[in-house]
């Protein structure tokens, strides 16, 4: 398989290093000019950015936290001026307000590179049809991954997610070579095709998936229903979106793109960085972003790093699959979903209590479903069964409108959800992975 | 001349109904009309008992939530289009039935509607004696 740009994916590590060093510097001195956030941070830990000489100084500065976009919503930590910043993503917060980020168009130049190295790792060349079919939007994934294939001089086909029978018969009839899209719709496409009987006219040699969790188990039956090779890419708006690291043709861990993203393993608790190999709190500083640059950003996503050099020839560190969130995020169909959410939709029914609620996460044919139990209450309750199916509608229509899913919302008796020491189980994933 | 009905939410899940339905005998409490509105997960259902103060104490007590509703209730002839004349009387003073549900009780004249309406004061105004319709009062409901 071809490297897209082996003059840096392939760096010296001292060389990496070197990189990693100067632009830290650079950023930590731009940030603390540009941004009040940090500069309180650094002030308060009694910092200035001539203290940060280097990669080895990383550990002296301040984390950074999801809250913090929430609380500067919507453009408050932005380290240029509103007219610099060429495009807005935005995904969910933990409450109400979803989190906001921006890019200038180095910022997009560079996102479109790192996404040109995922698909070139995966075979793509200005030969290949991608097929993009994540969600277009303010969700990072259908752009991003649209950016990089265009970068590469692929021809882009943008379909979008959805209307599935649509997809399949344009993957056949427009030759698409690569898919781009979440890997739980990958897999319904595959099944989809299986059904069709097509996969014979199919012309898909690869995949690039990422934006939810999934198992080596999916990964194998995906490529045995659309005969392709399945990657695995990370990312996250608040770093960039798709592409912050990227899997080759190993298929064993996900590159990061360490010419702009630098990572760390911390103890989760202590925010002590872990020894080499550790598994812990995955944390990122984004070195070249211009527009949002986060320093010290803490993902919640559990993993580990693996330095070991890899046999594709790339010399950047690879991270393992996540295993997990040091917060209670849940991936719901690709959409990042905090139980905080669907509790202050419950709270707007006005009832003087907030209902005992439960979520439960299930996957039914490997497409992901969200219900939520909501306990009767007194306050909600009426002989007229026409006024508890409109109250049943409205928690519906809010959460579709806030989490930007749809759900599944039963009544249920009060005392029904099991509690545990007192404390109701608020989540309930019966998804395996 | 209003009859209090009881409410009682109930999910569409096994052996939700008889506990129900076991407390109230354990109580010594007699159901003399019962009906259940559905919909796919739960249910509401109606009842009239002997004792409905005592009825929503117990079943509060189990933890279900539990409404006290005020309906009416009248003697209809048990024969064909025995039920019309009532209607209409209430259609004429343009009260909407809600919903509306009948039993042939302890009452060997004919059978007993339970009406439930938006406003059941309106409703025993417009009907009543004067009209031909007998209105039946609680005592005689519930004894």
């Amino acid at each position: 398989m071809s490297i897209y740009q082996p003059e840096k994916e392939c760096m010296d590590r001292d060389e990496i290093k070197k990189i990693q060093s100067e632009k830290l510097v650079w950023q930590v001195k731009r940030m603390y000019e540009n941004v009040e956030l940090f500069r309180q941070r650094m002030d308060a830990k009694g910092l200035k950015p001539e203290d940060i000489k280097g990669v080895e100084d990383l550990s002296k500065l301040p984390f950074s936290y999801k809250q913090d976009l929430r609380d500067y919503y919507p453009y408050g930590l932005f380290a240029v001026p509103l007219k610099d910043v060429v495009r807005i993503h935005a995904s969910s917060g933990t409450t109400g307000k979803q989190i906001v980020v921006g890019y200038t168009r180095n910022d997009l130049k560079i996102w479109d590179e790192c996404m040109a190295r995922q698909l070139v790792a995966a075979g793509g060349s200005d030969e290949s049809i991608v097929q993009v079919s994540y969600g277009y939007g303010l969700f990072t994934g259908g752009l991003g991954a649209h950016g990089g294939a265009e970068h590469i001089g692929a021809t882009v086909v943008p379909t979008s997610s959805g209307n599935t029978q649509r997809q399949i018969q344009t993957m056949i009839d427009f030759k698409s070579t690569i898919l781009c899209c979440t890997p739980s719709y990958a897999l319904y496409l595959g099944e989809t095709v299986e059904e069709m009987g097509v996969k014979d006219k199919l012309s898909l040699k690869a995949g690039v998936f990422g934006a939810e969790p999934w198992t080596e188990d999916m990964r194998k039956a995906i490529e045995d229903k659309l005969g392709i090779k399945a990657h695995d890419v990370y990312g996250l708006s608040e770093i960039m979106g798709p592409g912050v690291s990227y899997e080759c043709e190993c298929q064993k861990g996900m590159h990061i793109n360490e010419d702009n993203f630098i990572a760390e393993i911390i103890d989760p608790d202590t925010g002590e960085v872990l020894p080499e190999g550790s598994t812990g709190e995955l944390v990122f500083t984004t070195i070249t972003k211009e527009a949002f640059p986060v320093i010290r950003y803490r993902t919640r996503d559990i993993c580990s790093l693996n330095y070991e050099r890899c046999e594709c020839g790339r010399t950047f560190i690879r991270m393992n699959k996540p295993t997990g969130r040091t917060d209670d995020m849940l991936i719901i169909r690709g959409v990042n979903v905090f139980p905080s959410q669907i509790e202050e939709v419950l709270l707007r029914l006005g009832a003087n209590v907030t209902p005992n609620y439960q979520i439960i996460v299930d996957r039914v044919n490997n497409s992901d479903t969200l219900e939520v139990q909501v306990e009767m209450s007194e306050d909600i309750f009426s002989d007229d069964v026409k006024s508890i199916e409109k109250i049943e509608k409205t928690i519906k229509d809010n959460l579709k409108s806030v989490l930007g899913l749809s759900a599944k919302v039963t009544l249920v008796e009060p005392k029904s959800i099991v509690r545990s020491e007192g404390k109701a189980k608020r989540v309930i994933d019966n998804r395996k992975l | 001349m209003f009859i209090k009905q009881i409410s009682v939410f109930i999910e569409n899940k096994l052996g939700k109904l008889s506990k129900l339905t076991d407390v109230l005998g354990k109580n010594d409490i007699d159901i003399c009309a019962l009906t259940i509105a559905d919909t796919t997960d739960f249910g509401v259902l109606r009842m009239i008992v002997n004792d409905p103060d005592k009825a929503v104490e117990v079943i509060k007590e189990t933890g279900m939530i539990v409404k006290c509703t005020d309906v009416i209730a009248v003697t209809v002839e048990d024969k064909p289009g025995g039920l019309t004349h009532t209607l209409e009387t209430l259609e004429n003073k343009g009260i909407n039935v809600e919903y509306i549900y009948a039993f042939i009780g302890k009452n060997k004249e004919g059978a007993t509607v339970v009406i439930k309406v938006d406003n059941p004061q309106e409703a025993v105004d417009a009907l009543g004696p004067e009209n031909n319709i007998e209105l039946v009062d609680a005592e005689s409901l519930y004894r």
